[in-house]
Formats: structure tokens, sequence, C-alpha cells
């Protein structure tokens, strides 16, 4: 046995004729497949290939976790032009190529994260044994960033899988568990992670013996109409097209990049196929969408090493029960959320005994959805349905670290929830109010221990919203919000701090874009015009559905708010009370906007608009529509930014985009607006300001900017 | 003061599900789940800190094959370190009083200092067996090499092979049921159907009462019916409040359809239910700030023929266990008994108050003492609220300690009968 040491990255050891060669990057958490990493790699296998003591190579990763978490991101940022990016797509095939035309037989033992490049080069080595452990997963992101496989990986994947697999993986973007990517064919073995080197190291030794090299792929006859015969190959790749165009609203262009990827190297080989793959690569990381998707990708990873405050930042108190008042629907949803991400004792309180049942049935219920679609086992759903127990008094909550109310949007009721929290609680136990509307500070004016108050503003539903605004009062103590974003983070939220002024700053915005909505209706414009605008500019839902969605007793109460704390500029045309008096809360209650029936959107209920007198008539152009809507949000955020509500233009983005589900190809309000240029969205706005109000005077900061000509990206 | 050497053990909190008729409310909900959820209960009410809990061990008398040692199920709750160990134990219808004499031992030992006692049963859950001749094919096909040598096991089913075998509640070694026991002490003990109906009537008014002041309720976690959570349970559903000796004596005796005496309402029904009890050291329970409800004094158990009258064993493990308290029957200001069944409860009552037995069967000078029926299961007892075999003892050692704190009372006594003849005997102290 001869142990050399070689690089940073790579470390190999020769054991029985096979080279065990292990990737850990020093000082990483992951393992990249960065330019350094790669150049290693190639000297790596010209020396294995050239020394006669090495019959077969194993590839395994030296992090605990984690097997290669794909490309080093950044390289595609620095890549100034498409043809930049090319040669980067094109290093990384030839490196590929030269795995898969290695005359040893390389084996990839796979334990943890597999994804992108990772992926890719799991594809070129030659046989592939994964762990079973539940961290082991596959995937080709790319899309996610507005990418496509670029390493082989639109060439490889769909003669390993098939074509029909291949572009789920490819076009999704999501991760397929170990267990399932066995079952694909994706790897060939899958064995328990203590004896994966060893398998690997045998499987090696046999294939120096006895090389295979004809991978099995798909069979059966559907297999062959589907996947192997050309017409059968044509049909998917026009329904996978026609499928994409109709998810993205065309406005995502690497699917389709993808797909074209796909379908030339099926058609001409594999030569050319990573040809075209490369340009194709090269093409999409110079798109702005793909700028976009990076930076929000960077703003999230920055912000999940946010600790919230101004450095130095204190330690974040732990968390190890929680107590949440009020079993509604946002309460069991936090609950639910608590028990499945951090896995700690819930103890849920509410008044009345079948609230509390109907409480923790939904909470069941949100877990027994995550057993049901197999994203965790049976014994674990028991496991985390068992964490939450129910309470009609304040038994469980004395030693409780922190508490989230989620009580009645009501200041009386808040604060004598909060009241009764400090009677029973430890003096250091946190009290963070989930509501949506009501200032902090108000919430804690009456409180003994101000300091320990903050706001924890989910979003319904709750283990569906990926965003948390932690929202810091006048008196909110730096632990107090460290601890709330730590906690917040541990639940898998995207958490950005805010202050507290009315709305905070999701809700903030919202409101004139809602307001704006109203404006519309009241005009004639039909309720799926209005919709349709926003949808097709890039939004998951338009206006209208969101206020059915939200509640409109809810959104109602919040219009009130906005316009006591904002004036004129935030109030409402069409009154949402009245809609609320005639029973109308919309999903919730099946009565809104719209129709429902079975739970599903049936088409809009006439009846509702009508109430207001008003007979739909005017069909103004989709994009003047969508102009007035989107620039009353815009104009918001750039007031919101400037009174401090968010602490920067990212934090304004990543509430916008993860709150409301603004267009992530725009990048969030601020990205927006940079890309117009802020002379241009005063002229915008004063043009609309002329046509339809005072609402729309251009925020003083937008007209600042204008007149520097400044960004608020720099 | 603690009479038993080395440490003293307080009986700090218990908590419970509600008691229901098997086949009720609590039918699907399962033996294990139960215990979980009262031992849940118990530690989000306590909130003792789970890295505190040093074992658990829980009582069940017909355990699943699936689940066997329940009291690992109970410990692996996720509140609670997945470190802690556990086992259950049986000593039949005394065992969750039995679970607290163990988590007393080992704290008197000095082995532990936080236990979780207690114990469960479902009777809406009992194992339902294959016959002994369809079980050894089951076996044999099961090992058999070949899928022939599989079907060849087969070849020798009959019909009746496939008829289940439900356990019946028999004493094994006389083939006795309990039913069939009660009956017949109630017989060579001159026990009245009157005076036994007159016993079930009062089990019920006082667990009414004790349900109504919320006494009984405050033991009781309100449990949430899982998977649905549809329904909420606060409370145990046999007692009757309004049941009247008029229509008690409508009911056919049970047992002996001529002569006999023991009938439903005089008897415990099957019950699904489960009991948790927090036991510490007195040190323990100081340090971690609790005031313990009442101090384990001392403990028996006693064993008869089964071939006698069966469920005489508290006549004997009583005196045993106010021996080793060092106290009299007549110190006792509580006295909490497990009622079988109303015959069980006289007939033992009887030997305690009778000269008689004293002399000869105690070898004492005369009566162990009299009953203050002022004392005696005051909020009712297993006939109204419902016997859970595996659960009861936690149960009384729940209501015992709780009433001990309300009536500020120094001594109580908890007594069971058990299956094969036993009984089962403990002395609980305030001060």
């Amino acid at each position: 046995m001869s142990s050399k040491e070689r690089t940073h990255a790579l470390t190999t050891v020769v054991e029985d004729g096979v080279a065990v060669v292990t990737l850990d990057l020093p000082g990483e958490p992951i393992n990249m497949f960065s330019r350094a990493v790669r150049g290693e790699f190639a000297a790596a296998l010209t020396e294995l290939e050239g020394d006669t003591s090495v019959r077969a190579v194993v590839i395994i990763s030296g992090k605990p976790e984690m097997f290669v978490a794909g490309a080093d991101i950044n390289e595609f940022v620095a890549a100034k032009t498409e043809e930049e990016a090319t040669r980067l797509s094109r290093e990384g095939q030839k490196l590929l190529g030269r795995v898969e035309r290695c005359r040893k037989p390389v084996v990839a033992a796979i334990h943890g994260t597999c994804l992108g490049g990772g992926l890719e080069l799991v594809l070129a080595c030659h046989y592939r044994v994964a762990s079973d452990h539940p961290k082991t997963a596959f995937g080709a992101p790319e899309v996610q960033l507005g990418l496509l496989p670029g390493a082989g990986g639109c060439n490889r994947l769909p003669r390993a899988l098939g074509l029909r697999a291949a572009l789920q993986m490819i076009l999704t973007g999501r991760s397929i568990p170990a267990a399932k990517a066995f079952r694909m064919g994706l790897v060939e073995e899958l064995v328990p992670p203590a004896i994966l080197r060893e398998v690997a190291v045998a499987a090696a030794q046999r294939l120096a013996e006895h090389p295979v090299t004809q991978r099995r792929g798909p069979r059966g006859v559907t297999a062959w109409l589907l996947d192997r015969s050309a017409p059968g190959q044509a049909l998917i790749l026009k329904r996978a097209r026609a499928m994409t165009l109709r998810q993205t609203g065309g406005h995502y262009p690497a699917p389709l990049a993808a797909l074209d990827a796909i379908r030339y190297g099926l058609a001409n080989g594999m030569e050319p196929g990573l040809e075209h793959e490369s340009e194709l690569f090269g093409r999409m990381a110079a798109t702005d969408v793909s700028r976009r998707l990076v930076e929000i990708f960077f703003a999230t990873t920055a912000l999940k090493k946010d600790p919230g405050v101004p450095a130095p930042a204190p330690e974040p108190r732990r968390v190890e029960r929680l107590g949440i008042v009020g079993a509604g629907f946002m309460g069991s949803g936090i609950a639910a959320v608590a028990a499945t991400q951090v896995g700690v004792p819930v103890r849920l309180k509410d008044a009345e005994l079948p609230r509390i049942g109907a409480g923790l049935k939904a909470a069941a219920g949100i877990i027994g959805e995550r057993v049901r679609r197999r994203s965790i086992s049976r014994r674990d759903g028991a496991r985390q349905t068992a964490l939450i127990s129910g309470t009609a008094d304040y038994s469980g909550f004395r030693t409780a670290d922190l508490v989230i109310e989620a009580v009645f949007e009501d200041l009386a009721v808040k604060q004598g929830v909060l009241r009764e929290i400090e009677s029973v609680a430890r003096p250091e136990c946190i009290f963070a109010s989930n509501t949506s509307t009501i200032p902090i500070s108000r919430i804690a004016a009456t409180a003994s221990r101000p300091s320990n108050v903050i706001g924890m503003h989910f979003f319904s539903p709750v283990h569906r919203m990926p965003l948390l605004e932690v929202v810091v009062g006048a008196r909110t103590a730096p632990e107090t919000v460290v601890t709330a974003v730590a906690f917040g983070r541990r639940l898998g939220k995207t958490v950005i701090v805010v202050q507290d002024h009315p709305g905070f700053f999701v809700n903030r915005i919202l409101a004139p874009y809602i307001n704006e909505a109203g404006h519309l209706l009241i005009e004639g414009v039909p309720v799926d015009a209005v919709d349709g605008a926003m949808t097709r500019w890039g939004f998951p839902v338009g206006p209208v559905t969101l206020l059915d969605e939200v509640g409109l007793d809810v959104a109602a109460k919040a219009a009130v708010v906005m316009q006591e704390a904002f004036g004129e500029r935030l109030k409402p045309r069409l009154d949402l009370a009245a809609l609320v008096a005639d029973r109308r809360l919309g999903r919730k209650n099946g009565r809104g906007f719209f129709l429902y029936r079975q739970g599903k959107k049936a088409g809009v209920d006439r009846t509702a608009i009508a109430l207001f007198g008003i007979a739909p008539g005017a069909m103004p152009a989709p994009d003047a529509v969508a102009e007035r809507l989107a620039f009353a949000m815009l104009n918001e955020a750039v007031r919101a930014l400037e009174e401090g509500v968010v602490r920067s233009p990212r934090d304004g983005d990543i509430g916008a985009i993860f709150g409301i589900g603004f267009p992530p190809f725009r990048g969030g309000p601020f990205r927006a607006l940079d890309a117009m240029g802020a002379r241009a969205a005063v002229e915008t706005l004063e043009r609309l300001a002329a046509a339809y109000g005072d609402r729309f005077r251009p925020a003083a900061a937008l007209v600042e900017r204008a007149r520097r000509g400044g960004r608020f990206y720099t | 003061m603690a009479v038993t050497s080395g440490r003293r053990v307080a009986v700090v909190a218990g908590c419970r599900t509600p008691f229901a008729k098997s086949g009720t409310v609590l039918k699907d909900v399962g033996a294990v789940e139960l215990a979980r959820l009262a031992t849940r209960e118990l530690l989000e009410r306590t909130e003792v800190a789970p890295a505190e809990v040093d074992e658990v061990v829980f009582g069940q008398v017909v355990p699943s094959v699936l689940a066997p040692n329940v009291a690992r199920e109970v410990s692996l709750l996720p509140q609670l370190p997945r470190t802690v160990p556990a086992y259950s134990l049986n000593r039949a219808c005394s065992s969750s009083a039995q679970t607290v004499a163990a988590a007393h031992d080992q704290i008197v030992l000095g082995h532990a200092d936080v236990v979780i006692a207690g114990g469960t049963e479902s009777l809406s859950d009992v194992p339902i067996l294959h016959s002994k001749r369809f079980a050894e094919m089951l076996v044999q096909a099961s090992r058999a090499k070949s899928v022939r040598a599989r079907l060849a096991a087969f070849a020798r089913l009959r019909p009746r092979d496939l008829v289940p075998v439900a356990p019946a509640i028999a004493e094994p070694s006389t083939g006795e049921t309990m039913g069939q026991s009660a009956e017949k002490m109630a017989k060579e003990n001159h026990i009245s159907r009157d005076a036994q109906d007159r016993f079930a009537l009062r089990s019920h008014q006082l667990a009414a009462a004790g349900t109504a002041d919320g006494r009984l309720t405050a033991e009781i976690a309100p449990l949430f019916v899982p998977p649905s959570y549809d329904d909420v349970v606060t409370s145990d559903n046999g007692i009757r409040a309004d049941t009247s000796l008029e229509q008690m004596a409508q009911l056919k005796p049970a047992f002996d359809r001529r002569y006999g005496s023991v009938t439903a309402a005089n008897a415990s029904p099957l019950t699904d239910g489960a009991s948790a009890v927090l036991v510490m050291s007195d040190e323990a329970a100081r340090a971690l700030g609790y005031k313990p409800l009442a101090y384990v004094r001392s403990y028996a158990v006693a064993a008869v023929d089964p071939g006698e009258q069966l469920l005489m064993g508290p006549a004997f493990a009583v005196p045993k266990a106010l021996e080793r308290a060092r106290i009299e029957w007549k110190d006792l200001d509580l006295v909490e008994m497990h009622e079988a069944f109303a015959s069980q409860v006289l007939s033992n009552i009887q030997a305690f108050e009778s000269d008689r037995w004293g002399r000869e069967r105690l070898g004492r000078s005369g009566r162990l003492g009299e009953v203050n029926w002022d004392t005696l299961n005051v909020m009712g007892g297993s006939i109204a609220i419902g016997h859970p075999f595996g659960a009861t003892g936690g149960r009384l050692t729940t209501t015992l300690a709780n009433e001990m704190v309300r009536r500020d009372a120094q001594f109580g006594l908890i007594s069971i009968c058990a299956q094969g003849g036993m009984g089962f005997a403990m002395v609980l102290e305030r001060r």
C-alpha cells in the first residue's frame, strides 16, 4: 500500500491495485468542482493512467454528508461573455470525457448530496455505488439558476436513464433520493454507508478483471417506445416543451435550451451533442434571467449567514421547547413546521378543546402530507406528530424558550396573551407575535420585559411559504433578534429582518398593489384581466386570486391599518369590508372573488363584483394593467427601503420574491428598478400620476436617484 | 418518615388518559399510543427536564406481540432522549402499582433519581391467536426452503384450524374465569346481590361527584383521538350518574344464571386506558423544584392459592404493608381499593373486619380494623371509572396522592387484587 499526499483537495491511496481518490476541499463545508479542483483532477488522472500499479480507480468524498455540490457558481458569474461560459462548459466536458475514456475502470462511491457537476462526474464514471443514507440524493439543479447541465449532463443523463426520467431531473431541478436513483438505474448498487468504500473498491477490482461497458438503461416496451424510438422521443420532447412553456410563461429560457440540447444530442450523437450543449450553456449563462437567478441564490446564501443584527452579534439562545398560543391555521402550521424541521417539542395552546383538536388535526395533516409524498418515512412522521401536544391551559409553557402567539389579530387580545406568558414562563422566554399588521412596539407597550418581545411574521400557508419577516420592536434586544432569526432559519425559512413599521415590508408593498387592483376592478376591468396581466408579468397568481388566498377578512383588516398609517396614498378604492359583510372570506370559506368547488377554484364569481354595481366592460391592454400594478409596488418598495423598513435592497428583493412571488427572473423590485434605470421609472410614475392620481407620485428617494443617476445595488 | 431503609421516594405527579369502555371512543387508539399519550401529558404538565429521566417502567397485562416492551415505546417519545432505558412488567392487575414499587426500589438503591412509572391496556386491542395447529403450520411454512415444501406444510389444514382463539380472562391454573371467582366469593362469603349493587351504586355516585367537581378530571389528560382528532375525550365514559338500584336489579347474573349475584353492573367493565406517574428521590424532587404529592412509606405483595378464593390477595398484602409501614389500619386517613368486583371488595373488607380472620389467617390477636366508609374510595372506583388492567395501579396512586394533598391526609393506602391470587398494597405518607 502506498500513500501520497497530492494537493489540497485530492488525496489518493492505492490499495490492492485500486487507487481511491478522496475529494475533500479544505476549509470548505462542501465539495465544489471548481477550476482548481478540475486541474488537480486532470493531473491525478494523468498520473493514475500512467501508474502501472493502479488497475482501477474509485472516487469518493471526504465530506461527511456531501459528495459534490456542483461547479463553482462564481466562475460562471465571472464569465463576461457567452464565449467564456461556453469555454468553461467545454473544459468540464473534456475532463469528464477523459474519465469516460479512461482505460482503467473508474467507480464513483457516492455518499451525501450529489448535484450538478457532481452528478455529471458520476455519469461519466464506469460504475456507481451509492449509500442508502437519507442525505444521499442526486440532482441537476442548473435550470433553477437559469442554466443547463453543461458538462455532458444533457447528453449523458438521457442515455443513462432514458428520456423521460432525464427530462424530469433536468427540467425540474429537483433532487431524487438514493433509493429512487437505484430503482431508476442511475446507480448500479445501493449499500449501507459503512461498507460503501469497500463495495466500491471490490467493484473496481471486479471491473478491472472483467470490464463491463454497457449500461442497462430503461427496459420494457413502453420504455422502448418513448425513450428509445425516434417518434417516441419526438413526442415526449414536444409535450415537455409545451408544458415548460405553460409553466414558465416564456419567461425562463433555460429549460427550453435544455430541451434543445437533449434533442440535438439524441438526434446527432454524443460529440456534436456535447458541442451544442456547451454553446447553449454559454448562451444561457449570459442571459439576464440567469444573472438574476444567480444573484438570488447568492442573496439567500448570504442571508443564511446573516445573524440579523450588526456585528458584534450576540449568540442566539437555544430554543428547545416551543410554545404556540392559538391553534388556528397559522398556529398549527407553525407547530407542524417546528416539529418537522426543528424537531423540538411543541405545546399548542388554545382556549377551547375543539379548536385544539382542529389544530392538532391540521398539523398532523401537514406532516401526513410529507409522509404521503415520501419526503419522510412513516415512522418519522409519527415521531414528528407526537412532538405536538395540545392544552387548554398554560401547562407546558413554564420552560418554553420561545412562545409564538398566533391568536386573533387584536391588540388587546395579543397583549393579554403576552401578559399571561410573562406570568407563567421563565424571564428569559422570548415572546414572538405572528402579527401581520399590529406594530410590535404597541404589543410590547404593556410588557414587563419588552426586550424579549419580537415579531415573527409567517406567511400563509406556513409550511409552503418560504419567507419569515422578523420584526424588531423599539425595545427588542439584539439577543432576541438573533434568536428569532436563528430559529426561523431552523424552521427552514428565508429570514429577513424588518423594522416595526405598519405592514412591515411584504404587506407594505402589497398594499398599494392590492389597492391598484381594486381601482382597476372599480374601473370595470374584469377579474381575469387583472389577474392575467400579472401572471403574464411573471407572478404565480394575480392580485385578486391572492386576495382570496390571503382571506378577504384579513385583507380588509390590513387595509384599514395601512390607510390609518399612510393616509390617502394607501386608501383602498374597493371596500373589501363589503365583501366580508356578504360572508365572502375567500378560499377558506369557499366564497370570494372566485367560485370554489371541492376546494378548487372554479371560475370568477360575478356576483362578487356585482356587489359594487360594476358591470365589467373595459379591456385595457394587459401591459397597461401590469404597469399600474407593478409600479404601485415598486414605488412603495423604494419608500420602505428609504424609511429603513428593510436593511438593504437585497432583503427587500428576497422579501418580495419569497413573500409575494415577485417574478424571480426580474430579481426583485430593486433589481427591476436598477434594470430599467431610476430615470425611466420616475418618468413612468409621473405619467401614471398624471393619468390616475397622486398615489403614483414617485418616491422622493427614487427621484433623487434619477437625478444623481445612482443604482440601488452598487 | 420513611420506614424502608435508604432514600425517601416521592410521588411527584400523575396523569392518565380518560378511561373508556372497550370498544368505545378509544378503541382505535391502541395500548402503546395510550401509554405514550398519558406519559407525554405527564411530561408536559410537570415539564421535567428530559435529561433528568433515568428510567421508564410500564405495566401491561396483555401486551401486543408487535410491541412487547411497551415501556420502551414510551421512553422513545420524542420528548425524551432516546437513551432512557425502559422495561415492562406484568403483575396482572397490580402491574402499574408494581411499576411505582419498582421505581421506588431503584431510587432507594440509588440506581435512579427520576423514574416514570405507569401502565396501559387496551382491551379493544387484544391479540387474537391462531389455533395451535395452524400456528405450527405457519412456522413450518416459514422455515420451508422451497415453494413445494411451503405448500406441503398446509396439507394438514382443516377448516376448524382457522377458527381464531381469543384469550379469556381465566386463571390458567384452574380454568376459572374472573367472574366465576367473584361469583364463588359472593357465595362463600355470603355477599348478597343487594350489598353488591349498593356498593356499585356508591362507586358510580362518588365517581360522578368526583368528575363533576373536577377532582377526578384533574388527573385526566384530555385525549384528542387520533388520527382524525375530531373527538376529544375529557372524562371516563363508564361512570353513570343516573343509575339506580332498581335499574341494576333488573340485570341478569352474568356467570351463574340461576343462583348467581355478580352482574355487569356490580363488576368493573373491560376498559381502555393508560396512566403515568412521576416518581423521584426526595433529593431530586427538591433539587428540581417539585413539591411532592406524597411519599412511598411501604408496599407489600402476597399471594393465595388460586384454587381458594382467587381475589383475596389484598387481605394478606394489606396487613403486610401496614406492618412494614409500622402503622395500624386505624391510622389510615384514606384508602383506595381496586374494585374488580363488588363481591371481591366486600369479601376483602369482611376479612379486614373479621376477628377470626385476623386470628386464624394473620396470626393477630384480632381483626385488622374497621373500614371507615367516609375515607374509602372517596371518588368511586374501578366499577364506575373502569379497569384497564395494566393502568389501574397508576390511577389509584395518582388519585390517592392528589386526594391526600386536598385533605392534608397523613397516611393513605392502595390495595389491588390481581390474577393468580395475588394482592398488592402500598402505603403513602405526606409528611
